[in-house]
């Protein structure tokens, strides 16, 4: 096969060389080194997608070696929508942060001189986080993922510890967290090694074998992974974190940075365990996904504060994903049950990147995200709001934004299966959605504005506006990216991986 | 790429495209935004009436754009959208001359045409949707729209009504979402087939597919405003006159009544849910809709809110027809659409300028109004002698199809709904026309602005227009043209004849 450029490469190596040069130079060259990749990792997910769609899956060895001694990375069409989802996310984000991050008028020296820091560390640590994340999405094999795994916590802690204050103490908690879900991961790891002597997932998944050993890594791997993804219950460290963090760490975290240890677990249960999983397993993770969405909207519903609403939301929206798994058990439902997975954690990408943009946005022209101070704020701010309202569309799961078909496909096999509960909590869910977005939006629409006027840069407003466009959109492309889906599908019950 | 796949896709896009430009422009610029929306309504109606002419010639229209591996979004235009349709884009035009002229001057007013269009988007969608899911992708479109229309004064009472409003028509949603889902999870997709889709399922389903009607109905039922569901339209009339106009006449609650005739000719069939004998609890439901709402009128001094359950009540009428047997009540029911629509939006345009011109709230305020505003009180009083069933008016004809459908289906007690609510709508309606006419004002109107009639020509000429139009669908009701030939033709094809 002819391939004229080694995409799945490029979009690890560039962001990885863009953080030690944006490191290196001043945070004004850091940061027109960090918009530059940014295009450059956009159009190399774009190359791949269009790569995949035209030659199909593939692997890559690098430095020429090959599994199983090589570093192996494999590109189907599942990266391929993760490194697209991250790829957006990340460019609209960064645009976003040049300005959140910009020097402000201020008369107190220790507040400009941390808006500085904020503004020289912003970079290196979020383009080290994308090669991670970029790299976790392509790598065929188990150590290179806990590799990746510690690599991604390692970043996005001191990411969330860029705002300072209140920020260190979820800092830490995260920190723990993080390492804690690795080191269950590198457990796992070792059990599955000792039992097989593979560490490739095609060939592990070839030749797993049920057995006392493989099942205590399965538990520990996948534990490990909900810990990280802040899965009922094991979701107490999200919302300090995800909340106290600035906006667009906030909006990274909560949009790509969960769904990455989502994508391991989709890609172990869909790809490498089936062989030793029982229905109960899956009904377990279904029944903790369940709880979350009730729990975290009912959490949100309960917060007086925007940014600590919306985590108690990603909490919630996480939970869908998880109660997928529950419905992928039964064989006749698992593709419509992963294909909406997937795109509905997509859509969430977009949507609550797009809110905690806005969300930012709030902060700065209010002076805080207290939900009884919003009185009139869509007059100073109609496109933030009109953002905000667009990507709660896509919260409550209501037409014609991904999340709908995500759970239309979701209620499908939940009454096919005659999984009754699965879909009263489907439909509470998106209720519940409805009636935190409306504490929101209600009181930003009623009556004329208060206090003073801030101005907010446009570029942070209409980069709000895109993300929930497209998180609004995702509904209505949705038969374009089955078919990037559908490449090299892992879903299928012979992975097309070619070896 | 033809003629047949874009006038629906330009039809919905004649509103859309103008809401969209219109959110974008500073609110200064009122004579641009105008402007912009009286091009786009005029489009539409001409697109309309160009499609009408192309299906008079027998051609179906129709544009199917892949959403999901195995379902499309389909815009299907036959002779029953298109009877939607056409009424959306004609008071859409009027409704958008009045609102002009209502919101002169006051606040937020690029948001509230923004949303206004887009609102009359989704009705055209929910009009021409050709299979559930696109259907429920608009009918939920329509529900987010409207909500900011409701809410537009920003009181705390539109507020409190905004979240009735939304917690009434989302779990609606919800509903109708579970009820299509299942009707996939068990036949695969539905497309909207004269005479019914399900028609050939076996009697293993019949259990499940009555269960499914229920929640098809009452995800519909919130919209269509079907008792006990009704609680949000009088609190929703909190919203300015336009929007109470076009929520009580075209976008909202024709969406839930328009819907109930797409379950029961389009996807059920009329003959299949006989078959499962759900048409029987459904003209029950109607039935006692169309009294409870007449008798809750009586009690209302506020006029709008009186028109509100005026509209409650009147609205079943269309489902009773539905769910009679035979064509007589089905051209009843679904011309009621229509003729509902234009007296309906008549007494909401006259209410309006009341309120506007002479601050007039009540009913007991309306003493010797008719002396004071006499063309707004005839158009005013034509209409609600037209709710009432009196010919030559528009609302005689519906009645008088029930009335015989009714009898035709060997049900006569339709024929008991029909009286008892036409003396109860006498009993609302003609205390406000003698007041009106026949007592003194409780004091002196303030005068009129020099060089004006009575009021701005801009709110006048509306209501004069939905009136005259109602009249002549009553005198030439038998006409070629006219909605009770088209629903003629409607009925012959669900019936298969």
């Amino acid at each position: 096969m002819d391939r004229p450029l080694n995409w799945a490469v490029l979009s690890v190596v560039l962001p990885l060389f863009g953080a030690v040069a944006a490191f290196l130079a001043r945070a004004r060259a850091g940061q027109r080194i960090g918009l530059l990749i940014s295009l450059a990792v956009v159009l190399c997910s774009c190359g791949l997608a269009l790569q995949l769609l035209e030659y199909g899956a593939d692997r890559y060895g690098i430095g020429g070696w090959s599994a199983p001694l090589g570093i192996g990375l494999v590109a189907d069409g599942l990266s391929a929508v993760m490194l697209f989802m991250t790829a957006v996310v990340g460019a609209l984000t960064g645009l976003h942060a040049t300005r959140y991050f910009a020097p402000r008028l201020s008369h107190d020296s220790a507040q400009a001189a941390s808006q500085a820091h904020r503004r020289r560390y912003f970079w290196p640590l979020w383009l080290f986080m994308w090669a991670a994340l970029n790299a976790l999405y392509l790598s065929a094999d188990l150590f290179n993922l806990y590799v990746t795994l510690e690599l991604l916590g390692l970043s996005a802690v001191p990411l969330v510890a860029l705002a300072g204050g209140p920020s260190l103490a979820a800092a830490m908690r995260y920190l723990l967290v993080s390492m804690l879900g690795s080191l269950a991961w590198l457990f796992g790891v070792a059990l599955l090694y000792s039992a097989h002597g593979v560490l490739d997932l095609d060939r592990l998944s070839g030749i797993l074998a049920p057995g006392p050993a493989v099942w205590a890594a399965i538990a520990l791997m996948t534990g490990g992974m909900l810990l990280k993804t802040a899965v009922f219950p094991l979701h107490f460290w999200l919302p300090p974190a995800h909340a106290s963090a600035p906006a667009p760490v906030s909006a990274l975290l909560s949009a790509v940075v969960v769904k990455a240890t989502f994508y391991l677990v989709v890609r172990l249960w869909a790809q490498v365990f089936p062989a030793a999983l029982s229905f109960a397993a899956g009904q377990l993770l279904g029944y903790l996904g369940a709880a979350a969405i009730l729990w975290g909207s009912v959490q949100a519903l309960r917060q007086d504060r925007i940014k600590l609403l919306l985590a108690y939301s990603t909490v919630a929206q996480l939970g869908y994903l998880f109660l997928v798994f529950s419905l992928a058990m039964a064989p006749e439902a698992a593709a419509d049950a992963w294909r909406a997975a997937v795109l509905f954690a997509v859509a969430h990408a977009f949507g609550k990147a797009a809110l905690f943009l806005a969300s930012g946005n709030l902060l700065l022209a209010l002076g805080h995200d207290r939900i009884d101070g919003l009185h009139g704020v869509s007059a100073r701010l109609p496109i933030t709001m009109f953002a905000f309202g667009l990507a709660g569309v896509n919260l409550m799961g209501l037409p014609p934004s991904g999340s709908f078909i995500a759970k239309w496909w979701m209620l499908i096999a939940a009454l096919r299966g005659g999984r009754w509960e699965l879909v009263l909590v489907l439909v509470l869910g998106s209720l519940l959605a409805a009636a935190y977005v409306l504490r929101v939006l209600g009181p930003a629409l009623m009556g004329p504005a208060r206090g003073p006027r801030i101005a907010v840069p446009a570029l942070m407003e209409w980069t709000a506006l895109a993300l929930a466009l497209l998180s609004v959109l995702a509904g209505i492309t949705v038969s374009t990216s089955l078919r990037l889906l559908e490449v090299g599908n892992p879903f299928s019950p012979a992975p097309g991986v070619p070896q | 790429m033809t003629v047949t796949f874009w006038l629906p896709v330009a039809i919905l896009l004649s509103s859309f495209v103008p809401g969209v430009v219109i959110f974008l422009l500073p609110e200064e610029q009122s004579g641009a935004r105008t402007a912009l929306n009286l091009i786009g309504a005029v489009i539409k109606v001409v697109l309309v009436i160009g499609m009408i002419w192309g299906i008079t010639e027998g051609r179906i229209y129709e544009a199917r754009i892949p959403l999901l591996p195995d379902i499309d979004l389909v815009l299907h235009a036959s002779r029953l959208p298109v009877l939607f349709i056409s009424l959306s884009a004609v008071l859409w035009l009027l409704t958008t001359i009045y609102a002009v002229g209502y919101l002169e001057g006051s606040p937020h007013r690029s948001r509230f045409f923004g949303f206004f269009s887009l609102c009359v988007s989704a009705t055209t969608g929910v009009a021409m949707a050709g299979n559930l899911l696109s259907f429920l992708v608009f009918y939920e479109i329509l529900t987010l729209v409207t909500w900011p229309l409701v809410i537009h004064r920003g009181t705390e009472e539109a507020h409190q009504a905004g979240r009735v409003y939304l917690a009434y028509t989302l779990t609606g949603g919800a509903l109708l979402m579970v009820g299509i889902t299942w009707l996939h999870a068990l036949v695969g997709p539905v497309d909207f087939v004269e005479r019914g889709a399900l028609a050939g399922i076996g009697p293993d389903y019949h259990g499940q597919l009555k269960v499914i009607f229920a929640l098809l109905i009452a995800g519909l039922g919130v919209k269509a405003a079907l008792v006990p569901l009704h609680g949000w339209l009088p609190h929703a009339m909190v919203a300015p006159a336009p929007v109470s106009a076009l929520l009580h006449a075209v976008a909202v609650v024709k969406a839930g009544a328009f819907g109930i005739v797409r379950v029961m000719y389009d996807v059920f069939g009329i003959e299949f849910a006989t078959t499962l004998g759900v048409h029987r609890p459904l003209a029950l439901v109607a039935s006692i809709t169309i009294i409870y709402g007449s008798i809750q009128a009586l009690a209302q001094d506020d006029l709008k809110r009186r028109l509100a359950f005026s509209t409650v009540s009147q609205i079943s009428y269309i489902i009773l027809g539905v769910a009679t047997l035979g064509r007589l009540a089905t051209i009843g029911g679904v011309v009621h659409l229509v003729h509902q629509a234009l007296m309906k939006i008549t007494l909401f345009f006259c209410a309006g300028i009341l309120l506007e011109t002479l601050g007039i709230h009540r009913v007991s305020e309306m003493n010797g109004v008719g002396r004071r505003m006499p063309l707004t009180m005839i158009a005013f009083s034509l209409a609600a002698l037209g709710m009432i069933g009196l010919p030559p008016m528009a609302g005689f004809i519906s009645k008088w199809y029930l009335g015989l459908g009714g009898l035709d289906a060997g049900d006569p007690w339709v024929l008991a709904v029909l009286l008892v609510s036409t003396i109860l709508n006498a009993a609302y309606f003609l205390p406000i026309l003698h007041a009106a006419w026949f007592r003194p004002a409780n004091s002196p109107w303030p005068e009129a602005r020099r060089g004006e009639f009575e009021t701005r020509l801009y709110l006048l000429l509306p209501p004069l227009i939905t009136a005259l139009l109602f009249i002549l669908a009553g005198l030439f009701a038998a006409a070629p043209v006219s909605p009770t030939a088209w629903c003629h033709v409607i009925a012959d094809a669900e019936y298969g004849q």
